[in-house]
């Protein structure tokens, strides 16, 4: 299972590590050949600005965006969320979503950095609460009908799912708990 | 349904913001427009400051906190965390940075500083603290302090990267040792480093700094980004080197683009190509003030 986290720039190593704790080889994104032959892929935390920034400027948009059109499997957290999603509330006028999946999220929703926060989650599936680490994290505004809401604060989705695509508000990758990257892993190569 | 309890300003949320600056670049600005072509340019954060450290240098006199209208102007300019710095021991100058909900405080031995003996209490704050350090000994006092991110200090405003290698150096050869040592001589690397014995030990079984270490002061090319990033650097801050230069915002981007691909030479040789004159660099040892032996 070659799972490709993406480089950019953020948390993309404490990925790495969960992806090799969970069973899967990790490799790190950094330009377009490096998307040549992994199975699925984690866009990490970070500044969303500067990812989306990066992409372009490096090439990986557009082959990205086929990919996971044709179904490649994708995680992304925090930034990655803001990355994936439909539109951005409150972000730059530049800034240009890959709309992966049905959701609207404004950035940096819960506030500046005083306001991040860590807290209890009760997520679809597990037996025991998940710790959840909130940082500058976005806001999901709205969720479309086809997206499956697997966790909430104050009834905001944090956790959401449509076919492979998952997204989350928070920051999996820094506690140490495999859970997620299990779920993901398991969603990816169910079917092959 | 059981509503979530948040806990705010715990050491996780304090050294995750760190986590998820690293690969980045994070760029001096003295006002709301240079903030802008940082975030263009892909810029991970920014920091907020009345005069980069070049001008500080040349100018002289003491140096302080940014006027809280400057750091509120930033803040609304940009969507990327905006940083800011207080004096060495200056709690009240931190306590303020804290009010305008700066994302993270830098105690910066650039400004002039506040206490000769004292650093500030820094588990004190909800607000993360970055400090530099020129050696391991220093980076663990300040982690013990309550930093939450390291940096290495460098020489700021020189335009020259020889004290930022030595530094950086320092911090991780120590760090190579502390894992090759026996528990017996850990003990004698917390007298040496001055440093409480737990980090020495959490080292030597993670074989890291419990923070993230990131390069400062005088990073002015693509290739010094990428030299720091070699030697261990988790990000790069950059001062005067990008608004001091004949194009900023291409120098800038170059920075940026050579932070991510750091150990690829060939995209390193094409961000390097056309960037116009970097800022005008000073040797070292005709400085008059050396920032970095600010600090204890």
């Amino acid at each position: 299972m070659k799972v490709g986290v993406l480089a950019l720039q953020g948390a993309f190593d404490r990925h790495a590590q969960e992806l090799s704790l969970a069973g899967a080889t990790p490799l790190e994104i950094r330009g377009p050949k490096h998307l040549e032959d992994v199975d699925a892929l984690i866009i990490p935390g970070g500044e969303s600005t500067t990812i989306l920034k990066l992409a372009e400027s490096l090439g990986v948009r557009d082959l990205l965006n086929d990919q996971i059109q044709d179904g490649l499997p994708v995680l992304g957290t925090c930034a990655g969320m803001i990355v994936l999603s439909k539109a951005i509330i409150d972000g730059r006028d530049d800034q240009n979503p890959l709309g992966s999946i049905d959701i609207d999220v404004r950035r940096n929703g819960y506030g500046r950095q005083l306001a991040s926060f860590e807290a209890d989650l009760q997520i679809t599936g597990f037996e025991t609460p998940f710790r959840g680490v909130f940082i500058r994290a976005p806001l999901v505004e709205r969720a479309g009908k086809d997206v499956e809401v697997l966790a909430s604060v104050e009834g905001n989705p944090v956790f959401c799912r449509q076919e492979k695509i998952m997204t989350t508000s928070f920051h999996p990758e820094l506690v140490s708990d495999g859970r997620i990257h299990e779920l993901f892993l398991e969603l990816a190569f169910a079917s092959s | 349904m059981n509503e979530a309890v948040r806990e705010t300003g715990t050491q996780l949320v304090k050294r995750g913001l760190a986590e998820m600056l690293k690969g980045g670049v994070i760029m001096d600005v003295v006002d709301a427009e240079q903030a802008r072509i940082a975030e263009d340019a892909g810029a991970a954060a920014v920091m907020a400051l009345e005069r980069v450290p070049s001008d500080i240098r040349k100018d002289g006199g003491v140096a302080r906190m940014s006027d809280p209208e400057m750091i509120e102007g930033i803040k609304s300019a940009v969507t990327i965390p905006v940083m800011a710095k207080a004096r060495i021991g200056h709690f009240a100058e931190a306590q303020i940075l804290q009010s305008l909900e700066v994302d993270y405080i830098d105690e910066s031995e650039v400004l002039t500083p506040a206490d000769e003996t004292h650093h500030i209490d820094k588990w004190a704050f909800e607000v993360p603290f970055v400090c530099g350090a020129t050696n391991l000994g220093e980076a663990l006092r300040r982690i013990s302090e309550g930093a939450c991110l390291i940096r290495s200090k460098g020489e700021a405003g020189t335009g020259n990267i020889v004290e930022a290698v030595r530094h950086i150096r320092a911090i991780t050869g120590d760090i190579r040792k502390i894992t090759q040592a026996d528990n017996a001589e850990l003990f004698d690397w917390a007298k040496k480093l001055q440093s409480p014995l737990p980090l020495i030990q959490e080292i030597s079984e993670t074989g890291r700094l419990p923070v993230p270490i990131f390069c400062a002061g005088g990073i002015a090319t693509p290739a010094d980004a990428s030299l720091v990033m070699q030697l261990g650097a988790e990000s790069v801050f950059v001062g005067s080197g990008i608004f001091k230069s004949e194009d900023p915002a291409q120098r800038a981007q170059a920075i940026v683009e050579a932070t991510t691909n750091f150990a690829d030479a060939e995209k390193l040789a094409k961000v390097s190509r056309g960037l116009g004159e970097a800022m005008p660099g000073l040797e070292i040892e005709n400085l008059e003030t050396r920032l970095s032996d600010r600090g204890w």
